[in-house]
């Protein structure tokens, strides 16, 4: 048949228009977008009837009107009487970042020193960062968040007896009530130490980095950094008189007074969320150092550099080539985790916006709207500085 | 070697051998391991003194509370009670309560589904596991066939058997006053849906001058398979109806975790290809929709077809909550899947592609016949994978108010039939161990065949 068709076509090039790969795909792609904009004008008429019938007002107006409910952790100054809506979103959105950032820091330290446990040479210690591993990337980080939140803190003791952290406060089952620190007058100079101690740092260790691409002589920035970031703020507070104090709570009947408070939600969170995802970073740290080749090790010692060195100057650049990009991507699935907070109601972005706000207000489309471009933004945000950071360690090829 | 043994003069060559001396006791047995492995050094030494005596604070009461302090039979909470708390055992008992589990086992499996009718779970779930365990071991022949079990009289019976079948058609094309809403009306619309379709398609290959047989007859053959299966949906087969809300448990969460797979799947593998496109709309769509439902969160997405989803639909339509749920979560998956599959088109070499279409073979012939065969194939790992965390994900539908496997496990919380302090964690240590068999068992496979599939060329 096609022989047929060819020796017809001999000498007469008539290619029939739909035939033409070009025009065809400009076809395709034309009954797509009809498709598609067909189905979302259609969406949008029945989401108008639909609001009008039920009653539900829309656009954003109720944004600026109060939500009148209680917020049980908040950065910045609510209150239920006089705080609105949009003051609701951006509580929810700093708690969301609070846990994910301090989550992220927390996993990332579990996770790596787990993954360099599973390759350790000893035994016990593979034998039980493997068992880590296996058990806590197999079970729903929903389910770890129950039994950290009503497996544990809830079966702390209640206030009237809680447990004595000593100078770390106090611990019962609403929460840890943690010693608040309260800076005296001269405290921002310490503080001032702290800010000028970095800035020096980061320019002695430019320096020494010219120096020795000139001269090849070394200079110890690591201890001269310690000496000025810490070392100098702490001489700088004692001169001054350690001009910090501490608030500590004080057991009451029904909550301790004093103090901070650090909202049991927020532990179990913390806690579920870093030892759920550390698992799934020690199998990349462990995947990276493995990618690594053995001659490198082997190289780097021919050259008389001894163990530190090699790690710190050979095997760790090469390896954070292939954790990184990875890595990136657990990040992003922890600050995406933290929304199963409105599960045990810590009052994240979802659980109190997408959750409390939207039962109140009933307009589902702007919330829901708002709050998936937002996790959108931070997951763009996110993947943007970790495509950067990526660029910078990546291989300089000649 | 010879001359030297048979040469007398030479005094000072050794005749025979010497008895091989055993390693220094050091270096052998039991004591080297335990130097090489656990004292290598005083740093390592104090590292294993410690990590062993953690091991010592928590493997025994561990074990303790799971098996040797365990009660496995009992009526209620005296069984699980110490005498304090209104029960029998010693003061100071704390065992697991494996009694509650097996009370509750049933609807930790079941949900509400009525027992009179839990047979027909019973077979959807021995039809799934009878036909997956074939497929996933490579050595088993008639992979075709089991393929065609799997994917089309699967899903058809589990359908009718789990949710009774018997619907009732009422048509949506012709106007009521040309035909009242019945059974017949919609095979009337079926049949002229049919026709439109066959002449729109007969109208093209007419106008682009292609024979008009083949696709007349995928058209009949897609229709009419439609057809079947649709009147097999509204066979009365004598199947009590179970409403979705009765579902619960274990049957949930394999549900959800299984449509939305099967169903991303094919979603997915368009979405990859759409990627990949030349198409400029097509692919700026595929980028779209994918890294749309990457980048937030799925119990948003769950919240949007909880909430968001009826808003768009027309009144009087009306979807089934765990419907609503199945269509987020695949959505979600397809998005992670077209990824998955993405990984698996790259690592075809352009040669195959090339080769292809130096054969003649159109873009439908080339992936269906060359390259998605071997895509797929490189990425069963991968899908097992995105498998693993849709069956954990499925969790997530218990704050929309579904009782997957975790949700029915939280709700016999509140029977104060049970109620005692080991209640809750014993249920959540059975919860864990219910998923960690589950995804620990397919994450084995997963290493299996991503063994058994690296070929070594791996550049």
């Amino acid at each position: 048949m096609a022989l047929q068709d060819v020796s017809q076509d001999v000498g007469q090039p008539k290619v029939a228009l739909f035939n033409d790969p070009k025009i065809r795909g400009w076809v395709y792609q034309i009954v797509l977008l009809v498709v598609i904009i067909y189905l979302v004008v259609v969406g949008v008429q029945n989401m108008f009837a639909n609001l009008a019938a039920q009653n539900i007002a829309s656009g954003f107006g109720f944004i600026g009107r109060n939500a009148g409910f209680a917020i049980s952790q908040s950065l910045l100054e609510y209150s239920q009487a006089e705080s609105s809506y949009g003051k609701v979103y951006v509580v929810g959105l700093l708690n969301t970042v609070s846990i994910a950032f301090i989550g992220i820091l927390l996993a990332t330290v579990l996770g790596f020193l787990i993954g360099i446990a599973r390759l350790s040479h000893n035994f016990i210690v593979r034998g039980v960062a493997t068992v880590y591993v296996e058990i806590f990337r197999n079970i729903p980080l929903l389910l770890h968040i129950f039994i950290w939140y009503f497996g544990v803190l809830r079966l702390l003791p209640h206030p009237r007896n809680s447990g004595d952290l000593g100078w770390l406060g106090l611990l019962n089952n609403r929460g840890w009530f943690a010693p608040k620190p309260l800076p005296q007058e001269l405290f921002f100079i310490t503080a001032i130490a702290f800010v000028i101690g970095i800035i020096v740092t980061i320019f002695i260790s430019r320096w020494s980095r010219q120096r020795q691409a000139k001269t090849g002589q070394q200079f110890p920035v690591f201890w001269t950094g310690v000496g000025l970031i810490l070392g100098m703020p702490v001489l700088v507070f004692l001169v001054t008189g350690t001009p910090l104090e501490f608030d500590y709570p004080v057991a009451g009947g029904f909550r301790p007074s004093g103090g901070m408070t650090i909202i049991p939600e927020f532990i179990a969170m913390l806690l579920a969320l870093s030892s759920y995802t550390a698992a799934f970073i020690a199998e990349i740290v462990r995947a990276g150092i493995m990618a690594v080749n053995k001659g490198q090790t082997e190289a780097a010692h021919a050259l008389g550099l001894r163990h530190g060195p090699t790690l710190r100057l050979v095997i760790i650049p090469q390896a954070m080539r292939v954790i990184i990009p990875p890595l990136t991507s657990q990040y992003l699935n922890l600050t995406k985790n933290s929304s199963l907070a409105v599960a045990i109601a810590y009052p994240d972005l979802v659980s109190v916006f997408a959750g409390t706000a939207l039962n109140q207000t009933g307009q589902a489309v702007e919330i829901l709207g708002v709050t998936m471009l937002t996790y959108l933004a931070l997951s763009l945000l996110t993947a943007a500085f970790m495509n950067w950071y990526n660029a910078k360690m990546a291989l300089v090829e000649r | 070697m010879s001359d030297t043994s048979n040469n007398p003069s030479a005094a000072f060559v050794r005749n025979e051998m010497i008895e091989q001396s055993a390693a220094p006791a050091r270096a052998v047995g039991i004591v080297a391991w335990l130097r090489g492995n656990l004292f290598s050094n005083w740093v390592d030494s104090v590292i294993t003194l410690i990590i062993l005596y953690g091991l010592y604070l928590m493997i025994p009461p561990l074990l303790n509370f799971a098996f040797f302090d365990a009660i496995w039979s009992g009526t209620d909470r005296t069984a699980c009670t110490t005498e304090a708390q209104g029960g029998v055992r010693a003061p100071d008992w704390f065992g697991g309560c494996w009694a509650y589990v097996d009370a509750y086992f049933n609807q930790f499996i079941y949900g509400r589904y009525p027992d009179d009718e839990q047979w027909r779970v019973n077979i959807v779930f021995i039809m799934f596991f009878g036909g997956l365990a074939p497929l996933l071991i490579p050595s088993v022949p008639f992979k075709q066939a089991n393929i065609i079990f799997m994917s089309i009289v699967f899903p058809v019976a589990s359908f009718i058997l789990l949710t009774g079948g018997n619907l009732h058609y009422t048509g949506f094309l012709l106007p009521g006053f040309v035909m009242e809403p019945s059974a017949t009306r919609f095979w009337v619309d079926y049949a002229i849906i049919t026709a439109v379709v066959l002449a729109i398609g007969y109208g093209v290959s007419r106008g682009t001058d292609s024979d008009p047989e083949p696709m007349v007859k995928m058209v009949l053959w897609i229709m009419g398979g439609l057809a079947v299966v649709l009147a097999l949906f509204a066979v009365p087969f004598g199947l009590e109806p179970v409403e979705t809300d009765r579902w619960g448990g274990l049957l949930v969460t394999l549900v959800i975790a299984i449509t939305g797979i099967a169903v991303s799947l094919p979603i997915g593998i368009a979405l990859a290809l759409g990627r990949r496109s030349n198409m400029p709309i097509v692919k700026l769509f595929s980028v779209i929709f994918i890294e749309f439902w990457r980048g937030v969160p799925l119990i948003t997405v769950l919240f949007m077809s909880s909430v968001m989803l009826p808003l768009f639909l027309p009144e009087g339509v009306h979807f089934d909550k765990l419907l609503r749920a199945l269509i987020g979560v695949a959505m979600f998956s397809a998005a992670y899947m077209a990824e998955v599959v993405r990984g698996g088109l790259q690592a075809i070499p352009k040669g195959q592609y090339e080769g292809a279409m130096a054969l003649g073979l159109g873009f439908g012939q080339m992936m269906r016949m060359i390259i998605l065969p071997q895509a797929l194939t490189l990425v069963i790992p991968g899908i097992v994978n995105t498998f693993i965390g849709l069956f954990k994900d499925t969790t997530l539908v218990l704050i929309i108010g579904l009782f997957d496997f975790l949700g029915q496990i939280q709700s016999s919380f509140t029977d104060p039939t049970w109620a005692s302090p080991v209640q809750l964690v014993s249920g959540y240590m059975f919860a864990a161990f219910v998923y960690f068999v589950f995804c620990f068992g397919m994450s084995r496979y997963s290493a299996y065949m991503e063994r058994r599939l690296d070929t070594g060329h791996k550049s």
